[in-house]
């Protein structure tokens, strides 16, 4: 059942000396990289910033923005149970993604605690490509029990780049992709593109405009190339996480392992979630048949024994509340903040944090963050107001528009 | 005649640290060792010229963070060096290897099975939550379950409560975990054998199980404690060998005013009014003082040590019931040049870490077989380590001292003692298995020191000669360790304790059965523990 | 899936072993009205009495009773429906030697020891008191759910529950050795109390006895307790052969269940437990028909009801693995002989030959038996117990030939080189350790029927061969019986319940399953 891998042999091993893996992308990023500035991303040299932290997120913003996203975790599922697998891992219910489609998902243990959260693309009836932050083989060959399937780990095999920003679409118009303009939001299709395809889908990490590509990891560069060149005149440039973590913070968007602790990862039990505890409850579909976790969700929303909430937080003033405690009438202490920036499109201090419930439930007022903001050695102690206000914090009618707009 | 406020019988790790602590407390301190060295099976010695061996233990991790601060070993000399990878070589000529790097790791385990490299995560996770239930208890002396004392009932509810402060979950794992054999532990997680070989060597090293016997997934955590400079889990050489440990709490008791009295071998306590009073040396000198503590193994301290009249029956039927079974040996290799394994990359970290050659769990499971029938296992299960790669001061330049931890070996072949001829058939068995692996091996030894449970007993005084003096069993562990009723250091002498490894919590250069004890002895002295550290938080 | 017309039955029953029996009973008992089903054309299960060669009968698999748990036989009447035990069927044991110089254990678990030493005899008296002291702590557990973990406080309870123990029970120093040895392996045991090689062989023998253990392997002990935990007729350790074997036992619950209204269709084989939304409604028959019932009770594998008739994927993936996982390889084979005449052991009278014989000459013997079985092989000494039943019942083999059946140790189900050509070298090795103390019996064969694990799966519908559904083992009891999380008798599937071998305590014609999870439908209103 499971795929085991040709062995590399003796003279191929470079891991050892080599602890970072590069993308396929390397030579590209490695050329625009001013910074020199990487952090390792499950295995991969990627960057934090390239050039300009600031100008890199402004990118996203006002033009086009490439990011490197070949270092998330792939699996390729397919067969006449691809979807029957697929439906029993996520939360959603699989058999209303039709191919061509993406969703947005997570996936649950027994426990109803979340393992990870991701994008699932359908790319045909029973072929299925599920990208992750973690790494998932075991459970998704063992959640196969019984099923005519198979799963095959693929992230090194393909590269992936998320191409975002309002001229996303204008780049891969003049990049030649015919018929880009079709697809709405979490549409994917593939494209001619060189011997083979590319796959493009309209998704993304930002709240804008944007895509994601996924090509053979042979044809990163001549893609990356033909992408630069079109992308030329509309202002496309490369950027790092930085830059994208920002944009996915104003989006509210959440991040396995820096929002919440994915429960294969999670030493102590107290740091696991189940979906409405992070606010992808409403993905849970409890109608659909079995999936792993539904009995357990059912049950602690039966009983109401869930313990915390994710929330969105607009914070007074515009000092990042990164990591900051969150306090309930400025004395009890009542959750953390696990992402704060000053929204520079919202302009305001936002940050999304967890709380314990009955705070962020039912007690929604009088809630403060401290902030210890480090300035020339000195913490400068502030207690500021929070309140709890929906995500995402920036909504932008050019992410969803058809067609999408020619900026 | 002087009388010393404490007498500590043997001069090894857990002597020494039980003789600093009651040193520090402002005691006066006897330290009696039999040999002209010190260190017991913690020490470094030179038995040919310009090397020198690990003789015994040859490893530093489980020795406690705590200890080392309390009696300031760093400022004593006392330098740990991390071990930089780790293999077991296969017989196709390849190898697996183990990476420091997270994703290297990944990488180098997905050669075997991608399936594996991804089951990884998940296995640390199970094992780190298993570690940081036992880590607390390591630092704590053990409730006697059958007491209503206040402070065995504190104890008693402190399990309880860590016990009960685990998820369901995390409980039901944890019953399973004390009990089942690191094999099918392994078998939940992992599909390839050489991976399940290269964990599964952590739950027999040092005792007298093999891989498939229920209860050595709890061994593996024992040898999961350790930490090197807070890195949990890993695993460094002493530089200058396991000698510099013991060198160090020596120079640390004696710079604290405490005495060593070298070759004094102790031929038994003194015992009057059932309390301990001193010592009787070899060659009847008297040594009186007011208490003793031996850092020998149960057995050789009540059944040698102790005139059975003074002691009560059930106490000396429980001391002969306790398991010590020596099971293990060592083979000291002197060679003249570095050893070349050709299935590793010639800048491979695996030289400077820890190299196995068994690849399956059967293989273990069957050298294991050997040592049941009273053998020594004709293919041995070696843990074998290069120290020189990383410590220039035990060779000299060019030249490196190798040594083989082999198991198994039991006490007594077939019945019967081990002669020389055993000896020699042990470490060829050992020589043998290395030369497999790395071409032209034989010509570089120099000199070798071939040590069989009968070397080990005889020199270091470990009962059947087993490293960790007494087998880490159920039956053996916590309030049962070394024997019911008498779990808490003291013994049914007044005034005599036990600091050895036979106690709570057990063998490994740890050091924590001799800080256990001196804080109970101090107890009952009523004097103040302040320069004990409190064990660190698992939080 | 779902069906309009109201469901006839309360309770659905899955295999007509005799823990399905004995849940079938207990929940008609309890005005349920109870519909059992049975894959084979008569019930039983592994409990059955077969004809294996014409006119020669033996109990399948099991073939000795020696744990019916009192309360199924209390609250199943079952004396009423034709269970006793008469004092000829309660059955002595003798150790084999293979030089005529056997030792005879005699009474409820060796009450008696002939042949052994004054010193030997007084030593087994005290370890027996002492194990049966032990085993009398541990008894209460059979007829009881496993401890509540989710419950709260359950540490602390537990903690300050084994110092309470320590004064109401034992006193101190025997709870300190109760609590030492709880986890010790047989061998160090029986080296701390006894020298006789033939008494520790057979002790030794009849912990493993059923288990992947050698009686080196650490926790060994706990299989020694269990069978010091059964009794017959109040006598604890006492073991007996029925008249009419095992289907004696069977037949009587058959009628106890038959007398509450369970209604029984055998030949009838269950195909799929029908899961809505993640609750029982029903099961689906090889015939097509599906039966729907508010309650699913499952005496079968519990494995096979989650992976095969539930399916993997109505179940959570780590449920799944963790049904996987359970250890059920059977170990143990099962030889029946038909014999022309009677066979004579070494050393024993006519009438000794009632007794279960067992050969098990030492305690290394047992560990070296054990140790090819780690890997796959066989031992060509094999360690056995040896009945032959004719004599209780002489209705079992014709006139003047005899039935001789044995419980053969150490044969792994997965054989490296496979059962086809490994079971008639398992057979021989057999045969000449048969003839070492029986000469000549290997003349009198008329017939020879070999069960190893893989028939014994094949044809009991016990996965891996297994008897106890389980390996039962430390790590699979209690709490972790068949595993956590399905462990009280109620699984993850609602309105679904288990009641096999699989579940607590373990099997071993015990009934204490079926009947702890009866207890568990009516406690949850099933």
């Amino acid at each position: 059942m499971s795929p085991t891998a040709e062995k590399v042999t003796r003279g191929d091993q470079a891991h050892f000396r080599l602890y970072r893996l590069p993308s396929p992308f390397q030579p590209r990023l490695e050329a625009l990289g001013r910074t020199e500035d990487w952090y390792n991303w499950a295995g991969y040299k990627a960057p934090n910033t390239l050039w300009d932290e600031e100008l890199e997120y402004f990118a996203i913003r006002s033009q086009a923005a490439a990011f490197d996203i070949s270092p998330m975790t792939k699996y390729r599922i397919e067969g006449r149970d691809a979807e029957a697998l697929m439906n029993k891992v996520t939360l959603r219910d699989v058999s209303k993604l039709k191919p061509g489609r993406v969703q947005y998902t997570a996936w649950c243990d027994d426990e109803g605690h979340v393992l990870d959260d991701g994008t699932l693309f359908r790319l045909s009836a029973d072929r299925f490509r599920l990208c992750s932050q973690e790494r998932h083989l075991p459970w998704l060959l063992d959640s196969a029990a019984g099923m005519d399937v198979t799963v095959e780990e693929e992230t090194e095999a393909v590269a992936g780049l998320a191409l975002q920003g309002p001229t996303s679409y204008a780049v891969l118009a003049s990049a030649g992709f015919a018929g880009v303009e079709r697809l709405k939001i979490f549409d994917l299709a593939e494209f001619p593109f060189g011997d083979g395809t590319v796959t493009i889908s309209r998704t993304g990490f930002t709240g804008d405009l944007g895509y994601e590509l996924f090509a053979p990891a042979g044809q990163a560069l001549a893609l990356w190339d033909l992408l630069f060149q079109a992308g030329r005149l509309h202002g496309l440039r490369a950027i790092g996480y930085r830059a994208l973590n920002r944009a996915r913070t104003e989006a509210g968007l959440i991040v396995a392992n820096a929002d919440f602790i994915t429960s294969e990862h999670a030493v102590r039990a107290d740091r696991l979630r189940q979906p409405d505890e992070i606010g992808l409850g409403f993905m849970v579909d409890l109608d659909k048949g079995h999936f792993n976790g539904r009995r357990a969700i059912a049950e602690a929303r039966r009983k109401g024994s869930l313990k915390h909430v994710l929330v969105g937080l607009e914070i007074e003033g515009n000092i990042p509340a990164e990591h900051a405690i969150v306090y309930h009438n400025r004395k009890k202490e009542v959750g953390l903040v696990s992402a704060a920036i000053w929204s520079p499109m919202a302009k305001r201090n936002i940050a999304i944090a967890d709380l314990a419930r009955p705070y962020g439930e039912k007690i929604v007022d009088d809630l403060w963050v401290e902030i210890y903001a480090l300035r020339e050695l000195q913490y400068q102690k502030l207690m500021k107001r929070a309140k709890i206000v929906p995500r995402p914090f920036i909504k932008l009618d050019r992410r969803t528009a058809n067609p999408p707009g020619e900026f | 005649m002087k009388t010393w406020d404490a007498i500590v019988i043997g001069a090894g790790h857990n002597g020494l640290v039980n003789a600093c602590y009651l040193q520090r407390a402002g005691l006066d301190v006897l330290v009696v060792e039999k040999n002209d060295w010190i260190g017991g099976a913690a020490t470094s010695r030179s038995l040919t010229p310009s090397f020198v061996y690990s003789n015994c233990s040859y490893v530093c991790s489980l020795f406690r963070p705590e200890i080392m601060r309390d009696l300031e070993l760093p400022r004593f000399g006392l330098q740990v060096i991390g071990y930089e990878g780790g293999a077991v070589f296969t017989r196709d000529g390849d190898y697996l290897a183990n990476y420091r790097d997270h994703d290297a790791h990944r990488r180098e385990f997905a050669r075997f099975s991608k399936r594996d490299a991804e089951a990884y995560d998940r296995y640390a996770r199970d094992v780190t939550r298993q570690c940081r239930f036992i880590q607390p208890l390591l630092m704590r002396t053990a409730p006697d379950p059958t007491s209503f004392r206040p402070k065995d009932l504190g104890e008693l509810l402190f399990l309880g409560k860590k016990f009960g402060g685990l998820t369901p979950e995390e409980m039901a794992l944890t019953v399973r975990f004390w009990t089942m054999s690191i094999a099918d532990f392994l078998d939940e997680y992992f599909e390839t054998d050489v991976i399940k070989a290269n964990f599964a060597l952590s739950g027999i090293i040092g005792t007298a199980l093999g891989p498939m016997s229920p209860g050595t997934a709890y061994v593996l955590l024992h040898h999961y404690m350790g930490e090197v400079d807070g890195s949990v889990g890993a695993w460094g050489y002493a530089r200058g060998g396991m000698g510099s440990v013991t060198k160090a709490l020596a120079d640390s008791f004696r710079a604290s005013g405490g005495t060593i009295r070298t070759e004094a071998e102790v031929e038994r306590v003194l015992v009057s009014g059932g309390k301990a009073k001193g010592v009787v040396l070899a060659g009847g000198e008297e040594v009186r003082g007011k208490m003793v503590v031996s850092n020998a193994d149960v057995k050789r301290t009540f059944l040698k040590l102790v005139e059975e009249k003074e002691l009560p029956d059930i106490f000396v039927r429980r001391v002969r019931n306790f398991k010590i079974r020596g099971s293990s040996g060592k083979v000291n290799i002197a060679l003249d040049s570095a050893p070349v394994f050709p299935a590793l990359p010639d800048d491979s970290p695996v030289y400077r870490g820890d190299m196995h050659f068994t690849d399956s769990v059967e293989r273990m499971e069957r050298a294991y077989d050997d040592w049941k029938a009273g053998r020594w296992s004709a293919d041995p299960f070696l843990d074998m380590v290069i120290p020189t790669m990383l410590d220039p001061t035990m060779a000299a330049p060019g030249k490196h001292f190798m040594s083989c931890f082999v198991q198994y070996a039991p006490p007594k072949v077939g019945g019967r003692d081990w002669t020389d001829a055993d000896r020699d058939g042990f470490a060829e068995s050992v020589i043998s298995q290395i030369a497999e692996y790395s071409p032209g091996f034989r010509e570089k030894i120099v000199h070798m020191e071939v040590r069989t449970p009968r070397e080990i007993e005889a020199e270091v005084g470990l009962t059947e000669g087993n490293i960790f003096q007494g087998e880490l069993t159920f039956d053996q562990l916590l309030f049962n360790r070394p024997v019911p009723g008498y779990a808490q250091y003291r013994s049914p002498i007044g005034g005599l304790y036990m600091c050895g490894s036979s106690t709570h919590p057990g063998g490994g250069v740890m050091g924590a059965p001799g800080r256990n004890a001196a804080a109970e002895i101090l107890g009952d002295l009523s004097r103040g523990t302040k320069h004990m550290s409190a064990a660190h938080d698992v939080i | 899936m779902t069906s309009s017309d109201a469901p006839k039955w309360d309770v659905v029953v899955i295999g007509g072993g005799h823990n399905g029996l004995v849940a079938a009973a207990m929940l008609g008992k309890a005005r349920r009205k109870v519909l059992l089903v049975e894959a084979a054309d008569a019930l039983g299960g592994a409990a059955r009495t077969e004809e294996f060669h014409p006119g020669f009968r033996a109990s399948s698999v099991a073939h000795l009773v020696n744990r019916l748990h009192p309360d199924v036989v209390k609250s199943l009447n079952l004396a009423a429906h034709g269970l006793k035990f008469e004092t000829d069927e309660v059955l002595p044991s003798v150790a084999l030697s293979k030089d005529g110089n056997p030792l005879l254990f005699g009474g409820a678990y060796g009450e008696t020891l002939t042949g052994a030493s004054d010193a030997e005899a007084a030593a087994w008296k005290t370890l027996r008191a002492q194990l049966f002291r032990y085993a009398g702590i541990l008894k209460p557990f059979l007829a009881r759910r496993p401890p509540d973990l989710r419950g709260m406080a359950f540490g602390e309870k537990s903690a300050l529950g084994l110092a309470a123990l320590s004064v109401r029970r034992l006193g101190k120093e025997d709870m300190r050795d109760f609590l030492r040895m709880l986890l010790m392996n047989v061998a160090d045991v029986l080296d701390e109390h006894l020298e006789d090689e033939r008494l520790r062989g057979l002790l030794a023998f009849d912990t493993v006895l059923g288990c992947h253990l050698g009686p080196r392997s650490p926790t060994s002990l706990l299989g020694l307790y269990y069978r010091l935990v059964g009794e017959i007729d109040g006598v604890a350790g006492a073991q007996a052969i029925t008249k009419g074997g095992m289907g004696a036992v069977v037949a009587a619950l058959a009628t106890a269940a038959e007398k509450v209204g369970v209604t029984t269709r055998k030949a009838t084989t269950v195909k799929r437990i029908l899961v809505e939304s993640g609750r029982a409604v029903g099961v689906e028959l090889d015939t097509g028909e599906t039966v729907h019932a508010k309650t699913i009770v499952s005496a079968i594998n519990p494995r096979t009801t989650l992976i095969d008739l539930v399916g993997a994927r109505e179940l959570d993936t780590g449920i799944v693995r963790k049904a996987q996982h359970i250890r059920m390889h059977g170990d143990a084979a099962k030889l029946h002989l038909a014999l022309d005449g009677m066979p004579a052991f070494k050393g024993l009278t006519a009438d000794q030959h009632r007794a279960r014989l067992v050969i098990a000459p030492s305690v290394d013997h047992v560990e070296k038996s054990f140790n090819p079985s780690k890997y796959g092989e066989f031992s060509p000494e094999p360690v056995m117990e040896i009945t032959i039943p004719s004599l209780v019942d002489r209705y079992l083999a014709p006139s003047g030939a005899a039935v001789l059946s044995a419980v053969v140790q150490f044969a792994p189900y997965r054989l490296k080189e496979g059962w086809e050509t490994g079971k008639p070298k398992l057979l021989a090795a057999i045969m000449a350790t048969l003839e070492d103390h029986a000469p000549g019996i290997g003349g009198l064969v008329r017939h020879a029927e070999l069960l190893t694990p893989a028939d014994i799966e094949a044809r009991y519908h016990m996965p891996g061969g297994h008897w106890h559904h389980g390996e039962l083992q430390i790590d699979q009891m209690l709490v972790s019986r068949p595993f956590f999380g399905a462990e009280g008798y109620d699984t993850p599937v609602e309105g679904l319940f288990l009641a096999g071998a699989g579940s607590h305590p373990g099997g071993g014609i015990s009934g204490a399953p079926g009947l702890n999870a009866a207890r568990r439908v009516i406690e949850m209103r099933g």
